[in-house]
């Protein structure tokens, strides 16, 4: 191994600083402007309009927004048998309490704006924030059952270079990579819909996938140089890696910077919620499972090491202070 | 060590090639107006209601709305939501009001609409039966969910069976019905069909009963039996007026498909050129197997043979699929890399390339086998509770009421789907291509798989 290798173990702190960084960025935003949970999570209320003639949705859906300075989304739907009256529907988050006012606002303005459709009013209906409570606990005890499932899977096939140890520490890496992706939607003000889930879940394929080439090379590097020190051994076996992690990091990151440009090209600005949280969770989960991971395991060993070094040390005190016999018979 | 021919390569790229024709531009046949179809193309992909609109449906109860309760809605809710995941159709919305008893759905066109009728659409998904046992005078003995719990398909004394689970108000209705009708027919309608008609062997007082079909039936027959009769038990009749139909326009429209078909050209000649240019040789293979591995996906989707329903496929499902071609050179970057690697050890053509596959195949694997998890636990946490992965699943979620949502469904369908596929293009084809093309002689150059030019 005459190749140069890179200190990922030394510089750990590093890397966790910028993630705390990061994540503190986030919660400041957040805290400052709020999380903006979609109606599927948070409940909230669904208006429908009748009206004639034609209306632009992408134009009346901007016009509503300013209005009423909230995310909503509008759907058009025509009555069949090729009648006069349209329907528009108007979904947003917001509390019942608000429902009334923010009708009326959005009434008014939809009636001044387009006069001569004969906008009316339907009906309203109060989606409830019960049955989004429950689906999105569901959707939060899945992911959690899916990264338990698949890090006990971590631990069982990476247990000669320790099972558990390997395990928590993947599994370390995949929560800021989550955590990083939640805070490029806070810090973007992006609304956090059902995209959101799938960007999480793809994360959580990808990072694991990511640490587990680094691990399978520890592994493998671990038979080869089994008298090395550890530090060593992960720092050459990232840097091996690394090329490997870089380039898919690059065909990954293009395909879906690709899907971020042509549709921003286009005016297709609902992907948003997908790519850039996307984007943002792979780049980290590239980068944790080199810069956390690998190098948090070698510190989870070592840490390991000197507790259990202590141990035997304050055994074999106490040993020697009993009896000389035992202690020759364990050995 | 087995060597590997040379006419592997063609045959492999030939089957990519004619997998990729297939699954883009499908086979059929025209005889008149009517279109026989063989293979189902890309064109035959349902597409979500943010492409090409849908239909709205507003189900309201045949019944004195009084009577219904809360757990009643959510039960018809429930039925309603099966129908379309059994139909394939994950993309959908819908809602219930509890205040005027009514079930409001949202789902998109059937592939190749062009009658673009509502009321049509609304019929094909057959949700709103009402279940009835009938005798051979018309009588009703037990009608819906209150007397029928669900069916299943089942295999007993040689013979294909329906399980039928009662309720222990059913049971008492199907024993007095069995009792009063030995050596007689006791028929199955969904509204005013006939969909079975065993005959009564003798009277049954059990939570459980077989209907067992007859001696030509097949699997797929008690299956589909089973199936109606679960879609069938709703609390009680339902039906959407004509007046409550309504056509959804398309959110985004057909040019938004046209955006991401372009989108996802540029990725996969951008991820392309890139492993050319690194890997040369083993980039073009892994080129070819990109392709044939979306080729696969959208098979996988449009479910390829005409008796099979296409998956929904929505603007963010489309994004997802391009996204799946960046990760999924990853087993080819791994093996390429190790190539090299092994090419720098000073090894020679095939002494690297067979050290490269070997050393990379565990960590392609175990990357593999962790999405599968999660593609597993999402299908069955998020699918249809009949099936295979939800019972797996059921003792987690029983803690949870059980919810279908189409849309994290069919992502974990495609994950899996992702999975499978990347293992047959990306590792399998691959592995056969670059070993049966480094068989000819003008292959033989070190430079052409990455490695130094001076090498011998």
């Amino acid at each position: 191994m005459k190749n140069k290798s890179f200190h990922f173990v030394k510089n750990l702190r590093i890397s966790l600083i910028v993630y705390a960084a990061i994540i503190c960025i986030a919660l400041v935003v957040g805290i400052v402007f709020g999380v903006d949970l979609d109606i599927t999570f948070k409940g909230g209320s669904r208006f429908t309009y009748t009206y004639s003639g034609e209306i632009n949705i992408q134009e009346a859906e901007k016009l509503v927004e300013d209005t009423i300075g909230k995310d909503v989304v509008l759907t058009q739907s025509s009555a069949m048998s090729g009648a006069a009256t349209q329907k528009l529907y108007i979904s947003l988050v917001n509390d019942e309490s608000l429902e009334g006012e923010i009708q009326q606002k959005i009434t008014d303005t939809l009636t001044t704006k387009y006069k001569d459709n004969s906008v009316k009013l339907g009906d309203s209906k109060t989606v409830s924030p019960t049955i989004a409570g429950s689906f999105f606990k569901k959707a939060l005890f899945a992911v959690a059952l899916a990264a338990a499932l698949v890090v006990i899977y971590v631990g069982i096939r990476f247990k000669k270079i320790g099972g558990v140890s390997a395990a928590m520490t993947a599994f370390a890496a995949l929560i800021l990579d989550i955590l990083v992706a939640f805070a490029a939607c806070v810090i973007f003000r992006l609304q956090i819909d059902s995209n959101f889930m799938a960007v999480v879940l793809t994360i959580l394929g990808y990072s694991l996938n990511d640490t587990i080439v680094i691990y399978d090379r520890i592994r493998e590097n671990k038979r080869v140089l089994s008298g090395g020190n550890l530090e060593e051994v992960v720092d050459t076996s990232i840097t091996q890696v690394m090329r490997r992690t870089i380039i898919t990091t690059v065909t990954t990151f293009m395909a879906i910077l690709t899907v971020f440009v042509v549709s921003e090209i286009c005016g297709l600005t609902t992907l948003r919620t997908f790519t850039i949280p996307m984007a943002f969770g792979i780049i980290s989960g590239s980068v944790s499972s080199m810069c956390v991971s690998g190098p948090l395991w070698v510190r989870w060993c070592n840490w390991k090491q000197k507790h259990d070094d202590a141990k035997a040390m304050s055994k074999k005190k106490s040993n020697k202070k009993s009896t000389g016999k035992k202690k020759s018979k364990k050995r | 060590m087995k060597k590997s021919r040379k006419s592997t390569f063609f045959i492999v790229l030939a089957l990519i090639i004619g997998l990729t024709f297939c699954a883009f531009f499908g086979i059929d046949d025209y005889y008149g107006d009517k279109r026989l179809l063989y293979i189902k193309g890309a064109n035959d992909i349902r597409w979500g209601i943010d492409i090409q609109g849908g239909v709205e449906a507003v189900f309201t109860p045949e019944i004195e709305i009084d009577d219904i309760t809360e757990q009643d809605m959510q039960a018809a809710r429930q039925v309603i939501e099966n129908r379309l995941m059994i139909e394939n159709i994950t993309d959908y919305e819908i809602f219930v009001d509890d205040e005027n008893c009514q079930v409001i759905v949202r789902f998109p066109w059937k592939e190749g609409e062009s009658e673009f009728d509502p009321q049509k659409a609304v019929d094909s998904l057959g949700a709103t039966q009402m279940l009835t046992f009938r005798d051979s005078n018309g009588k009703v003995w037990l009608k819906g969910s209150d007397d029928i719990d669900s069916a299943e398909p089942g295999f007993v004394n040689n013979g294909h069976v329906v399980v039928l689970h009662l309720t222990n108000a059913g049971r008492a209705k199907f024993y007095e019905a069995t009792k009063a009708n030995v050596g007689k027919t006791l028929s199955i309608y969904m509204d005013d069909s006939t969909i079975s008609s065993p005959t009564v062997q003798e009277a049954i007082n059990s939570n459980e009963a077989y209907i067992t079909l007859g001696d030509g039936a097949s699997s797929d027959d008690a299956t589909y039996l089973a199936q109606q009769i679960n879609a069938g038990s709703l609390p009680f009749a339902m039906s959407a007026s004509e007046s409550s139909l309504q056509i959804v326009t398309p959110t985004l429209g057909t040019e938004a498909l046209n955006v991401m078909l372009i989108a996802g050209a540029i990725a996969l000649a951008l991820i392309c050129i890139l492993m050319i240019a690194r890997y040369r040789l083993p980039g073009i293979v892994a080129s070819i197997a990109l392709i044939g591995q979306v080729a696969g996906m959208i098979a996988a989707i449009s479910g390829f043979f005409p008796g099979v329903s296409s998956f929904t496929l929505t603007i963010p499902g489309i994004a997802g699929m391009i996204l799946s071609i960046g990760i999924g050179v990853d087993c080819n970057v791994i093996a390429s890399e190790r190539i090299m690697d092994e090419f720098k050890k000073g090894k020679t053509i095939d002494g690297a390339i067979n050290a490269g596959f070997k050393n990379s195949f565990s960590a392609i694997l175990d990357g593999n086998v962790t999405v599968i998890i999660v593609s597993i636990v999402l299908m069955g946490a998020f699918g249809s509770p009949d099936s295979l992965m939800a019972k797996l699943l059921s003792p987690f979620m029983s803690l949870f009421s059980s919810s279908i949502t189409g849309s994290i469904y069919s992502f974990g369908y495609t994950l899996l789907m992702g999975v499978v596929f990347n293992f047959l293009m990306g590792v399998i084809s691959t592995r056969l291509m670059l070993k049966s093309i480094s068989r000819f002689k003008c292959m033989r150059k070190p430079q052409f798989y990455g490695g130094a030019k001076n090498e011998k």
